[in-house]
């Protein structure tokens, strides 16, 4: 199957090294991912994050339809807010995470939600089916070919993008969303993001990509996944199909650490589930650990505990920020509290590792 | 373009050494240095060890990927570069230089016969 290319794919072809991820042919690196990563950190980075998915529901019963398949309180969210939430089975395992920002304007309420690079279709048919099954009144409409999607972040985003607006960017909470007119382009502009610093994320159609791209040019330092995957896991965020996926991770959110978005006072596909789950605790949990022996950790590898293997490492790197080799994982809940040592397995050698609290990084 | 020195030879998985002598220094061509982008680690053997010519040795790791370090030249290894253990950014900034990996004493010089010249390992790598 041939790749999908980013609109924006020709702009910063001769600039970067590509990587398939989530069937999209992604920049994972421009100079180099310790720089970009530092930019983001001290100062502002800009990501094409692109191939993440964007459904659109409409209609008058758009918000029955989200509810019953989201585990977190759509109800809760005002126009122009938007929430972290999950995406569960019958059994409550994660299909997948996203955001639902719940779009600005007044009359029935619409949602933009962004499930991961890859998962798009899959998300897309599973609304189709349920609101027919249901017999609800709302439009699906999987409208990821349709945007282009950047991430500017770092401590400088707000001025930076208010270099671009006319829309007072700097009055956005964390997580509120706007639309915007950013350099000539009809966009949607929301607080969020996936590295722990203040930033923003927008959305735009492909035919202005580039125009907006642009407009970021000479202030932002252009960012690849190899970043993107560095600042959240220094941030203890979960990357779908890889910290929980429903073949290989099968994980529910109590156990992925993120209970906080499952709301049991509402009605939605594995909330039974959940609810049992959450009564009876997890038997295992996901955690940070870091490696107190020089090597570096990498997804797959073993966890280990007086010599018995007790879980398994699933993302994992030197962290740019601390020089110290990070790395998220599941582990059994009585080996779970911050100071446990454990040891990774690392081609066949046990390195110490210690369990600490996440984020890695302070003051996030 | 990538540099190639003229004073070493090439495996085709991108290590050189040194042909100076008896003794032969090892390390990683600019070119792998780039394609990995920053290395953060590095493993290799001790003082003492025999390493075998196209026989893994070490890895090398970058944030981004783990690759394994294979041996141009069999040999006993005399010394390691153990400032790569804190600053691994070594490798990058100075390949052929700060950044070397390890020193051999040379088993068997016919060996060098089996590598790439400079010539041939430049057309690998455009």
């Amino acid at each position: 199957m041939a790749l999908r290319k980013p609109p924006l794919y020709d702009v910063y072809a001769a600039d970067a090294s590509f990587t398939d991820f989530g069937g999209w042919e992604m920049p994972v690196e421009f100079d180099s991912i310790r720089a970009e990563h530092a930019a983001v950190r001290e100062s502002v980075g800009i990501f094409d994050v692109s191939h993440m998915g964007e459904i659109v529901v409409r209609g008058s019963d758009g918000t029955a339809l989200m509810q019953r398949l989201t585990s977190n309180d759509v109800t809760r969210l005002s126009p122009g807010e938007s929430q972290y939430s999950t995406i569960t089975d019958e059994s409550g395992i994660i299909i997948d995470d996203t955001i639902v920002y719940r779009l600005p304007g007044e009359g029935d309420a619409e949602y933009l939600f962004v499930p991961n690079a890859g998962h798009d279709e899959e998300i897309h048919r599973r609304w189709v089916d349920h609101r027919d099954e249901w017999g609800l009144d709302a439009d699906v409409d999987n409208e990821t070919e349709a945007w282009a999607m950047v991430a500017v972040q770092g401590p400088d985003a707000e001025s930076t993008v208010a270099k671009t607006t006319e829309t007072d960017v700097a009055s956005l909470s964390k997580g509120d969303v706007v639309d915007a007119d950013v350099a000539g382009a009809d966009s949607l502009v929301a607080r969020t993001g996936y590295t722990g610093e203040d930033g923003f994320e927008i959305l735009c159609s492909t035919e202005d990509a580039e125009a907006v791209w642009t407009a970021f040019a000479d202030d932002c330092t252009p960012c690849g996944l190899g970043s993107r995957d560095t600042l959240r896991t220094e941030m203890g965020y979960l990357l779908s199909g890889q910290d929980f996926d429903s073949e290989d991770e099968p994980r529910t959110p109590y156990e992925a650490g993120i209970g906080w978005t499952v709301a049991l006072d509402t009605e939605f596909v594995g909330r039974d589930a959940l609810a049992e789950i959450e009564a009876e605790g997890v038997a295992e949990t996901f955690v940070g650990l870091v490696l107190r022996e020089r090597g570096i950790a990498r997804h797959g590898y073993d966890i280990v505990a007086d010599g018995e293997v007790v879980g398994h490492v699933t993302s994992g790197t030197m962290s740019p920020t601390l020089g110290e080799a990070i790395a998220l994982g599941y582990v059994p809940t009585s080996l779970s509290e911050p100071g446990t040592e454990l040891s990774v397995v690392v081609r066949d050698r046990e390195k110490r590792a210690e369990i600490v609290s996440t984020p890695f990084i302070e003051d996030h | 373009m990538f540099e190639v020195p003229e004073d070493r030879k090439y495996l085709e998985s991108h290590e050189y050494a040194t042909t100076d002598g008896e003794t032969a220094t090892i390390g990683i061509t600019d070119f792998a240095q780039d394609e990995l982008g920053d290395v953060v680690f590095v493993e290799l053997p001790e003082v003492g060890d025999e390493i075998t010519q196209h026989e893994e040795f070490g890895v090398v790791e970058s944030i981004k990927a783990v690759s394994d370090l294979y041996a141009p030249i069999s040999g006993t290894v005399t010394a390691v570069n153990e400032a790569l253990f804190d600053q691994p950014e070594l490798v990058n900034e100075d390949p052929y230089g700060e950044g070397w990996l390890l020193e051999v004493e040379v088993a068997d010089a016919s060996e060098f016969d089996d590598l790439l010249g400079p010539e041939e390992y430049r057309e690998q790598t455009e």
